[in-house]
């Protein structure tokens, strides 16, 4: 036994280290179930913010969906928004106090639905603000039922014979709707099924939150991810579902870079 | 004395919020309120003082702009009319679940639905019982003039902070579309860092320094026993305005025999009514609330006793009037009179259904 312990003492170095949690992640149990995409995102977020030097200078805005409770994982100041209006809460914030870097988190459902308005004019106006957008195709949080997001054919609790055109509409591709509006400064579509798309989360979102420091529009991260309760999938046959089914639909890359647009103010004539 | 200008009384609500250091306003066009942020835009006080005017995409942004930057410890507010407050409903509840100040100003036209642009006090019962989901209190405060549109703005803020609590001005078509003469107070810097931090610093969202734990706006709360403690804290929050910030006037009540009881512009034209009757020889008098949250329930209950009756008078279908009744509890008679639709009606008629009500003959 303490030859055991000897031998785990000796590996336990710093000079051996190869992953270090962040000190921004709190020391709790997540509510998530095993294989959702929320934690890693987390994950990826505390990271960034600890790499950057920002933690006081942030502040998160949470949404009501399965990531309501990010605020105990964190540890910066939050504001809990209500069901899809965390981008105006994130205007107050952002406007009354222009020197923090300020972001939203937001499922499909909260983003894409309920929040459609606030998440449209905030981008419209060029908040300048990052928007982390979790599209799981489904309301996890609820218990499965259809999201903007769901495709079509997809069986959730109130679409137990598949997404069918004619009763529910087309799947809501809203960040290339975000891509379109002139107050974008970075738009650009993510996943974290595997150790090398999660590496290149990590990257979009630490360009976004730079950017977001450069005051030249919304930065705005969709990360395409599993809901493996939601789907009634295990966590490994999820991702091979997402990559199949989602993928297809929203392909990952950027969609916009390069701040937002530049305009000569119109003269009013008299 | 302070500046006196002739002034409308919306403006005088986007003047005193420049003057009295708000931080940031954010809000909707809605008709009879509109020029609220006109006035606030027309100024840019974002130039002068470095507050911030928005013009949010609806109410439901405009509230909860506000419900994020009240969270930030600053003094913010928001103006309105009937249909937009009641677009503000979920928000205003999570201000008051998440225990944050600012102020909200209702410009009451009439209703219900689209209703009509003339001056209404149909949202009494809307403002005065929380007017969203879940058991909260706005503290209302009723100006029946326009000098009060201005000094509620402070006085406000001054309430909002010291409960942690939104505050509602309830007012209406007539009193934010009227001019009237108005002593306006000296500009009042906004708070400086040192200030917020010893104001709102224990809980604002102002960046979680290393010094202390994160700060967490939310209304929140998946255990039953913490989340009923939570609402026994707002109970006893109300419970506290209650006992310290009542607030009404009383006009002609000594020896009053008929006691009027209203609010806001009604309490103008009862005013009159109580001249008019005095001429005549009866003993009329007048209570205006000026908080209808909390409710001056206590005067009422020690009038009660000693009058023959209250008449409320009120622009909508009696509301105020079942407070009066539960005051009174069954002491003396308390009837209702009011006009709906945005009609005012004049003192005379006034007078006339004290007569057919209470006087008789
Ligand atoms: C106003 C309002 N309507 C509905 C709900 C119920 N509700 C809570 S979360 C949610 C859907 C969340 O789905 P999504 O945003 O996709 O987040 P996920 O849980 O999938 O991460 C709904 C409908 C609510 N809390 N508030
Ligand atoms: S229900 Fe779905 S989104 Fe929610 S925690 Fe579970 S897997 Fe994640
Ligand atoms: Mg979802």
């Amino acid at each position: 036994m303490s030859e055991i312990a000897e031998r785990l003492k000796s590996i336990i170095r710093p000079e051996n280290q190869v992953y270090k949690k962040s000190s921004v992640l709190n020391d709790v149990t997540m509510h998530y179930c095993p294989g959702c995409s929320h934690g890693v995102v987390h994950k990826l977020i505390a990271d960034v913010i600890e790499e950057l030097g920002i933690q006081d200078q942030t502040i998160g805005v949470s949404p009501v969906g399965c990531a309501v409770f990010a605020y105990n994982y964190i540890d910066i100041d939050w504001s809990e928004a209500a069901h899809g209006r965390a981008p105006a809460v994130a205007t107050g914030i952002k406007r009354i106090m222009p020197e923090k870097t300020v972001f939203t988190y937001q499922g499909d459902g909260d983003l894409a639905a309920i929040g459609t308005a606030e998440t449209m004019h905030a981008v419209n106006r060029g908040e300048n603000i990052v928007m982390i957008f979790i599209n799981n195709a489904i309301y996890g949080m609820t218990g499965g039922q259809m999201a903007p997001t769901t495709l079509l054919g997809q069986v959730t609790s109130t679409t137990p014979y598949g997404r069918n055109v004619d009763l529910n509409g087309y799947p809501l591709k809203i960040t290339e709707l975000i891509a379109q509006l002139p107050g974008a400064a970075y738009v650009t579509r993510q996943s974290v099924h595997t150790a090398g798309a999660v590496r290149k989360a990590r990257k979009a979102i630490k360009k976004a939150f730079e950017l977001s420091q450069k005051n030249i529009g919304t930065c705005f991260v969709e990360v395409v991810s599993t809901c493996n309760s939601g789907w009634k999938m295990t966590p490994v046959e999820s991702n091979d579902w997402m990559v199949k089914q989602m993928f297809p639909l929203f392909p990952l890359g950027d969609l916009k870079d390069g701040g937002k647009e530049a305009t000569e103010p119109f003269q009013m004539k008299g | 004395m302070g500046e006196l200008r002739l002034m409308k009384g919306n403006e005088v609500i986007a003047e005193a919020a420049i003057r009295c250091g708000c931080d940031g306003y954010f809000g909707y066009p809605i008709t009879p309120q509109s020029e609220v942020m006109e006035s606030l835009m027309a100024q840019r006080p974002w130039e002068t003082t470095g507050m911030v005017v928005l013009q949010a995409e609806s109410e439901i942004a405009s509230i909860h702009m506000v419900y994020g930057a009240a969270g930030c410890g600053k003094r913010v507010m928001t103006s309105s009319s009937s249909p937009g407050i009641s677009l503000m409903a979920e928000g205003i509840s999570y201000i008051a679940g998440s225990e944050l100040p600012c102020v909200i100003v209702n410009v009451q036209r009439g209703g219900p639905g689209l209703g009509t642009i003339q001056p209404s006090q149909a949202d009494y019962n809307q403002a005065t019982k929380g007017g969203g989901h879940g058991d909260y209190s706005l503290l209302v405060l009723a100006p029946s003039s326009v000098q009060e549109m201005n000094d509620f703005v402070g006085l406000g803020f001054e309430l909002a902070f010291k409960y942690r609590n939104p505050v509602m001005i309830l007012a209406d078509g007539v009193i934010g579309q009227m001019m009237e003469k108005v002593e306006l107070m000296d500009q009042q810097p906004r708070w400086s860092d040192q200030q917020l931090k010893e104001i709102t610093g224990s809980w604002a969202t102002s960046g979680k320094s290393k010094d202390r734990n994160k700060h967490v706006i939310t209304s929140l709360e998946m255990d039953s026993h913490i989340m009923e403690e939570n609402n026994l804290r707002l109970q006893a929050k109300y419970q506290r305005m209650k006992e310290e910030d009542v607030r009404y006037e009383l006009i002609d009540c000594e020896d009053a025999e008929y006691v009027l009881v209203a609010f806001g512009c009604a309490a103008r034209i009862c005013q009159k009514t109580v001249q008019l009757a005095r001429a005549k020889g009866y003993k009329v008098g007048l209570l205006r609330p000026i908080t209808l949250f909390p409710f001056p329930e206590r005067v009422i209950a020690e009038m009660a006793p000693k009058i023959k009756g209250f008449l409320t008078v009120e622009f909508n279908a009696g509301q105020m009037v079942n407070d009066v009744k539960l005051a009174a509890n069954g002491q003396t008679k308390v009837e209702y009179f009011g006009r709906m639709g945005g009609i005012l009606p004049s003192p005379d008629e006034v007078e006339k259904a004290l007569h057919q009500k209470l006087i008789g003959g």
